[in-house]
C-alpha cells in the first residue's frame, strides 16, 4: 500500500510537471506578453518601449530558465534599476526579493496578479476558501440525497416510486445550471422573496441560509440527478445478482438484504462518479459564482483569463491539476477499499 | 408409509409477458420422501429450475403458479405469509446454486455470510454463530478453516466456493436441500469431490434432496429416484434403478442413446442424436410434446390430446407420459446407424516439440521494480498430430490446454520450443504475420457458440467474409455458392443464410461455427470444448457432424476437452495434461485401461457414467490444482498424488519424472516403477 501511494504520488508529480510546462508555454505566448506590456506601460508606447519593458522585467530570458524560476528551482534575479543600482519590483504594488534567491511555486511564491494588484497568494487563498465552503455544502446536500434517491428507486425497479424519482432525476440532470439558476432565482428571490439572489455578502463572512441556499442548490441539483441515475443503475444490477437471491433464500428480510448485502456493492460504481465530480465542480462553479456574484475560485479564474493575468492564471491551472490528480488517487484507493476484489500494489 | 417431505401435485407455472401467457411447467407432480434424493433431469429450457424456484416460492415477477400445489411437510407453500416463508427459507429448505462465485456476496467475508444463517434462524449469539460456522467449514472439508472464514469469495477456487455454498445450505440442518446443477461450472475431479461430500453430509443429517442436473450419470450416482422433464412436463419418473434399467419413455431413451457410454465408439456404434429441436414454449404441438421428434410416433394416437402420466407395469411408482408404452419394444437396440470403417491415419501434419509458454505478470509498466513473476501455462509439451486423426487433449481448467491451442493458432507465440506445420516452424509467428494459407489451414471451433458470432451480421455474410479472407472463390457469386454448400455440409437449411445469430439455437450456432472453420478447407481443426456448452442431445448431433466431416475431409482434429466420455468415444489418440505437462499420451484405448498415470486414474474415476451396469472405482483427489505461478517442485502432480508413498526417497518432490514408453506409442510421465503401473486395477468393470 505504501509503495503504491509513493508510486502514484511520483506519477502525479510527473504529470503536474508536464501539464504546468504546457500551460506555462501557452500563457507566455507572444501576444499575451505584448498585451501585458501594453497594460503595464504608458499609453501609446512604441514597440521599442514595449520590448524594453519585457526585456527589463525578464520576460525575454530563455523559456526554460523562466519556467525553472517560476517553479522555484532556479534563483530569481531581482530587476536592477540601471540608474540607481537598487532592486525594483516588476509591479509597484508587489514586493519581490531584492537579492537573487529561489522564489517560485515550490517556495510558495506564485507571483503577482495584475488584475487585482496583489500577490497571487493573497487573492487565490480567500477565493479557494470561499469555493471550498460552497463545494462542501454542495457535496453535503447532493451526495446523501442522490444516493438515497438512487438506492430507493433501484431497489424495486419499475415500481411507482422508481418511476417518479427517475423522472425527477432525469429532469434535473438535463437542466443546465444557468437555466436552473435563473429559474430558481426568479421563483425564490424575485417572486417569493424567501432567498437572496446574490451571494456577495456570503464572501464577506456573512454566510447565511438566506444568501447561500440558491447557489448551493443550483450547483447540486444538476449533479444530484446524475449521481442518482448512476446509483439506481448500479443498485438494479446488484438487486438482480445471484448473491441477492442467495440472501433472499437464506431467509433474510428485505431491509437486511438491501442494507447488508446490496448497499456496499451498489456504491462501488457511483463512488468513482462522485470522485469525478470534484474537478467538475471546481470549474462548474464558474457559472454559479458569476451568476450569484460569489467571490470564489471560478470568479478568479474568469477574471484572470479575461484580463491576461498571467501569474494568476498559472496558479489557477496548478490548483485544478492538483485537484484532478488528488481526487483520482483518492478514488483509486477508495475503490480498492470498497471492492475487495481490487488490490492496490 | 412416512409422509413425503415435499409433495408437488399437478403443478403448472406460467410466465405472463407482453406476448401473453407462456406456460413453463405443466402438470408436474413429484414426491420427495424423507432422507431420499430425487433427481430432476432435462435439457435447458425444460423447466427444471423453474420448479426449484417455485418450491422456494421465489419465481421471478412475471411467473405465477396457475394450477396445482406444492406442499412442504404437509403445509401448502402458497398459503404461507412472508414471515413464515422467511422462517422456512434457509432453515428448513436450503439451496445450492449452479455458479458458486455469483452466489456469494463478493464484498462480504465468508465467515459473516455463513454466520448470518444461525443469526437469523436460531437467534444465537455472535460467538455461537461463529462457532457453528467454523464447525460446518470443517465439515465440508475445507483446508485451513480459520483462513476461509476471513477470506472473501474471490480468494477461493471454484470448488472451495461451492463447498462454502454447501456449508451455508447445511448450517441449519435443512429438511430439504435443493441442488440446482451444483457441479456444472466445476471440473470433473472437483465435481467428484463435491458429489461425494453432498452424499456423505445428507446421509449423515438425514436431509432429503432435490438434485437438478442435465447429467444422467450424476443422477445415477447421487439419487434414489429420478424425474425426467421435457418441454415443461415430467415425462418419466421412478426409482433410479427402474428408470435406468428399463426406460419407458422415448425421450429418456433418446437421451441415453445420445450419450457416449462405455463401449460406444465413433466407428462401430455411433451416437444416435434425437432428431429435431425442443419446441418453443408457445409452439408446443398438439398431444404429446415429444411427438414430432419421436421415432415411435403414430399419427392419430399421439397427436390427439394431452397425454397423462400413467403407471407402467413393472416397478412400483414408475410412471411414463407415453401412450404407446405397451406397444413399443423397449429391449430392441437402437436402429443401427451407419457403421464406419476406421479412417487410415496419414503422416504427421503438426508437430510440437518441447513447447513452453510463460506469461509475464507485469506489476506496472513504468515502475517495474522487482523481477516480474511468470505464469507457467505450458511447461513441456511434445506431441505430433497425424493426418485424418482425432487427437484429444484432456485436462482440468488451468492445465494449459487452451494456451496450447492459442500457440498453435498463432494467437500467442511460444516462449521456447517448436511448432512445426508443413515442415515450417510457426511457433514464433503471430497470426497477423502468418500467410493466408497457413491461417486457413489451421482453424478453430470455439467453446461458446453464443459469443463467437457477430450479432449484427447475418450468418451467411459472416461465412462469406471468412471465404473472402481466405481467398476462396473467384467472385461473390462463387463464394455465395460455396457458403450455401457449407450450410448443406453442416446440415442447416439454406434459408438460414439470411438469419441473424440470435434467431438460431445453440446447436445451430455451433453448426455455423463448424461451417466457418471448414470454409478454408483446413488441414488442422482445433476444437476447444466445442460441445461443452450444449445439451446432451445437441452434443450428440454436433459430435456426429464433426466426425463425419473430419472423416470425409481427412482433416486432423485436435480436440480439447475435459469430458473423458466424449474423448473415449471420438478420439484416436489422447494426451492428458496437468499443469503444463503431458503426463500421459497414447492411443485412446491405452489411456482408458491400465497402466495409468495416477492423474489419469483419478480423472477417469471422476466421470459420471449413466449406466447402472458399469461398476466404477472411486478415486477422489484431495486438494486443489497448484497455481501455475508457483508450480510444485519435482513432479507437477506430486501434491495430490495418492501413489507418492510408493516411490522411495522423495524422488517425486525433487525431480520431474521422465516420459517413459510403456507400450508402443504409450508414454507415462511418472516415477512409479513400470510393474506398479501395470498392476493398477482398471477403473471400470
Amino acid at each position: 500500500m505504501a509503495s503504491f501511494l509513493a508510486r502514484r504520488l511520483g506519477v502525479m508529480l510527473l504529470t503536474m510537471l508536464c501539464l504546468t510546462l504546457i500551460v506555462f508555454y501557452l500563457v507566455n505566448l507572444q501576444p499575451n506578453l505584448r498585451k501585458l506590456a501594453i497594460s503595464q506601460t504608458e499609453m501609446h508606447a512604441t514597440d521599442q518601449e514595449l520590448e524594453g519593458w519585457l526585456k527589463k522585467n525578464g520576460y525575454r530570458r530563455p523559456f526554460f530558465a523562466r519556467y525553472a524560476t517560476w517553479l522555484g528551482v532556479w534563483p530569481r534575479e531581482p530587476i536592477v534599476d540601471p540608474a540607481t543600482g537598487a532592486a525594483i519590483p516588476r509591479f509597484s504594488w508587489c514586493d519581490e526579493p531584492t537579492t537573487p534567491k529561489l522564489s517560485g511555486v515550490l517556495q510558495g511564491d506564485f507571483g503577482c496578479s495584475t488584475k487585482f494588484k496583489v500577490k497571487v497568494v493573497e487573492k487565490l487563498g480567500p477565493a479557494l476558501e470561499a469555493t471550498g465552503i460552497l463545494m462542501f455544502w454542495v457535496m453535503a446536500l447532493m451526495i446523501p440525497v442522490a444516493l438515497v434517491v438512487g438506492v430507493i428507486s433501484g431497489m424495486r425497479e419499475g415500481s411507482r416510486t422508481d418511476r417518479t424519482l427517475s423522472v425527477i432525476s432525469i429532469a434535473t440532470t438535463s437542466t443546465p445550471e444557468y437555466v436552473s439558476g435563473v429559474v430558481l432565482t426568479i421563483i425564490f428571490a424575485t417572486w417569493l422573496g424567501w432567498l437572496n439572489g446574490s451571494a456577495a455578502a456570503a464572501t464577506e463572512g456573512h454566510l447565511s441560509f438566506y444568501n447561500f441556499t440558491l447557489p448551493v442548490v443550483t450547483v447540486s441539483i444538476y449533479g444530484m440527478g446524475y449521481v442518482a441515475r448512476m446509483t439506481r443503475a448500479s443498485m438494479i444490477e446488484v438487486m438482480n445478482a445471484q448473491y441477492i437471491r442467495t440472501a433472499r433464500l437464506k431467509g433474510l428480510g428485505f431491509a437486511s438484504i438491501v442494507l447488508k448485502h446490496a448497499l456496499r456493492n451498489a456504491l462501488i460504481a457511483p463512488f468513482t462518479v462522485i470522485m469525478l465530480l470534484f474537478p467538475w465542480l471546481l470549474t462548474g462553479v464558474v457559472i454559479v459564482e458569476v451568476m450569484f456574484r460569489y467571490q470564489g475560485f471560478g470568479q478568479a479564474l474568469v477574471d484572470a483569463a479575461g484580463n491576461n493575468d498571467i501569474d494568476l492564471l498559472l496558479a489557477c491551472s496548478l490548483v485544478s491539476v492538483m485537484l484532478v490528480l488528488a481526487t483520482q488517487l483518492i478514488s483509486d484507493v477508495g475503490y480498492a477499499w470498497l471492492n475487495p476484489r481490487i488490490r492496490v500494489h | 408409509m412416512a409422509e413425503p417431505v415435499l409433495e408437488i401435485d399437478r403443478l403448472s407455472i406460467s410466465f405472463f409477458t407482453r406476448a401473453g401467457e407462456i406456460p413453463a411447467v405443466m402438470d408436474f407432480s413429484c414426491k420427495v420422501m424423507p432422507g431420499q434424493a430425487m433427481g430432476l433431469v432435462g435439457e435447458s429450457g425444460c423447466g427444471k429450475s423453474t420448479v426449484a424456484l417455485a418450491v422456494m416460492r421465489d419465481l421471478p415477477g412475471v411467473g405465477r403458479i396457475t394450477n396445482g400445489s406444492i406442499r412442504f411437510e404437509g403445509r401448502d407453500m402458497a398459503s404461507l405469509s412472508d414471515p413464515e416463508l422467511r422462517a422456512i427459507r434457509g432453515s428448513k429448505i436450503a439451496m445450492v446454486y449452479q455458479e458458486p462465485m455469483a452466489s456469494l456476496n463478493p464484498t462480504m467475508l465468508i465467515g459473516r455470510q455463513l454466520m448470518e444463517v444461525p443469526l437469523i434462524h436460531d437467534k444465537v449469539s455472535k460467538e455461537e454463530a461463529h462457532r457453528r460456522a467454523l464447525d460446518i467449514v470443517k465439515a465440508v472439508r475445507l483446508p485451513d478453516p480459520d483462513r476461509i472464514m476471513r477470506a472473501y469469495p474471490h480468494q477461493l477456487s471454484g470448488g472451495q466456493q461451492q463447498r462454502v455454498v454447501i456449508a451455508m445450505a447445511l448450517l441449519s440442518n435443512p429438511r430439504l436441500l435443493i441442488l440446482d446443477e451444483p457441479t456444472t461450472a466445476l471440473d470433473v475431479t472437483v465435481e467428484a469431490g463435491i458429489v461425494a461430500l453432498v452424499k456423505d453430509l445428507t446421509a449423515r443429517s438425514g436431509a432429503s434432496s432435490l438434485f437438478i442436473s442435465h447429467n444422467l450419470g450424476l443422477i445415477l450416482e447421487t439419487c434414489d429416484s429420478v424425474t425426467v422433464m421435457y418441454s415443461g412436463e415430467a415425462v418419466e419418473t421412478g426409482r433410479v434403478r427402474d428408470v435406468f434399467g428399463a426406460v419407458r419413455h422415448p425421450y429418456t431413451q433418446g437421451l441415453f442413446r445420445s450419450m457416449p457410454l462405455p463401449g460406444t465408439n465413433k466407428n462401430d456404434n455411433p451416437l444416435v442424436p434425437i432428431p429435431g429441436q425442443l419446441p418453443l414454449p408457445y409452439e408446443r404441438p398438439q398431444g404429446c410434446n415429444f411427438g414430432p421428434r419421436c421415432g415411435y410416433f403414430v399419427a392419430g394416437v399421439c397427436d390427439r390430446a394431452d397425454v397423462p402420466m400413467h403407471e407402467v407395469a413393472e416397478g412400483a411408482g414408475h410412471m411414463s407420459r407415453c401412450l404407446r408404452v405397451e406397444a413399443i419394444d423397449w429391449s430392441a437396440s437402437a436402429e443401427k446407424a451407419d457403421q464406419f470403417k476406421p479412417v487410415e491415419i496419414g503422416p504427421d501434419v503438426l508437430e510440437v516439440d518441447r513447447l513452453k509458454k510463460h506469461y509475464r505478470v507485469a506489476a506496472s509498466a513504468i515502475f517495474a521494480g522487482k523481477e516480474g513473476r511468470a505464469v507457467k501455462a505450458v511447461e513441456d509439451v511434445s506431441f505430433s498430430a497425424r493426418e485424418a486423426e482425432v487427437l484429444a487433449i484432456v485436462g482440468e481448467s488451468g492445465c494449459g490446454k487452451s494456451t496450447l491451442a492459442k500457440v498453435l493458432l498463432g494467437l500467442e507465440t511460444a516462449t521456447e520450443g517448436l511448432v512445426v506445420f508443413d515442415h515450417e516452424a510457426i511457433q514464433n509467428r503471430p497470426i497477423e504475420r502468418r500467410p493466408t494459407g497457413t491461417i486457413s489451414s489451421i482453424q478453430m471451433i470455439f467453446q461458446n457458440p453464443f459469443d463467437t458470432l457477430n450479432p449484427s451480421y447475418s450468418v451467411g455474410s459472416q461465412i462469406i467474409r471468412t471465404l473472402e479472407r481466405f481467398r476462396v472463390g473467384a467472385n461473390d457469386g462463387e463464394r455465395r455458392e460455396t457458403m450455401l454448400g457449407l450450410l448443406d455440409l453442416v446440415k442447416l437449411p439454406r434459408a438460414f443464410a439470411h438469419r441473424s445469430p440470435r434467431q438460431l439455437s445453440g446447436g445451430q450456432k455451433q453448426r455455423i461455427g463448424v461451417a466457418r472453420a471448414f470454409a478454408g478447407r483446413p488441414r488442422v481443426i482445433i476444437a476447444d470444448e466445442p460441445m461443452s456448452a450444449l445439451d446432451v442431445s445437441v452434443q450428440a448431433a454436433i459430435s456426429e457432424l464433426l466426425m463425419n466431416l473430419q472423416r470425409e475431409s481427412k482433416t486432423t482434429m485436435v480436440f480439447i476437452s475435459h469430458d473423458l466420455s466424449v474423448v473415449r468415444y471420438l478420439a484416436d489418440r489422447t494426451v492428458v495434461m496437468y499443469l503444463g505437462h503431458i503426463v500421459e499420451m497414447g492411443a485412446t484405448a491405452q489411456i482408458f485401461s491400465p497402466p495409468f498415470h495416477p492423474y489419469t486414474e483419478a480423472l477417469l474415476s471422476a466421470i459420471p457414467i449413466a449406466d447402472a451396469k458399469v461398476k466404477k472405482r472411486h478415486v477422489v483427489l484431495e486438494g486443489e490444482i497448484p497455481s501455475a505461478l508457483s508450480p510444485p517442485k519435482g513432479c507437477p502432480f506430486q501434491t495430490r498424488c495418492g501413489h507418492k508413498s510408493q516411490v522411495p526417497g522423495n524422488l517425486c518432490e525433487r525431480e520431474v519424472p521422465p516420459a517413459r514408453e510403456v507400450a508402443d506409442g504409450h508414454t507415462i510421465k511418472c516415477h512409479l516403477p513400470e510393474e506398479t503401473l501395470r498392476r493398477m486395477e482398471p477403473v471400470f468393470s
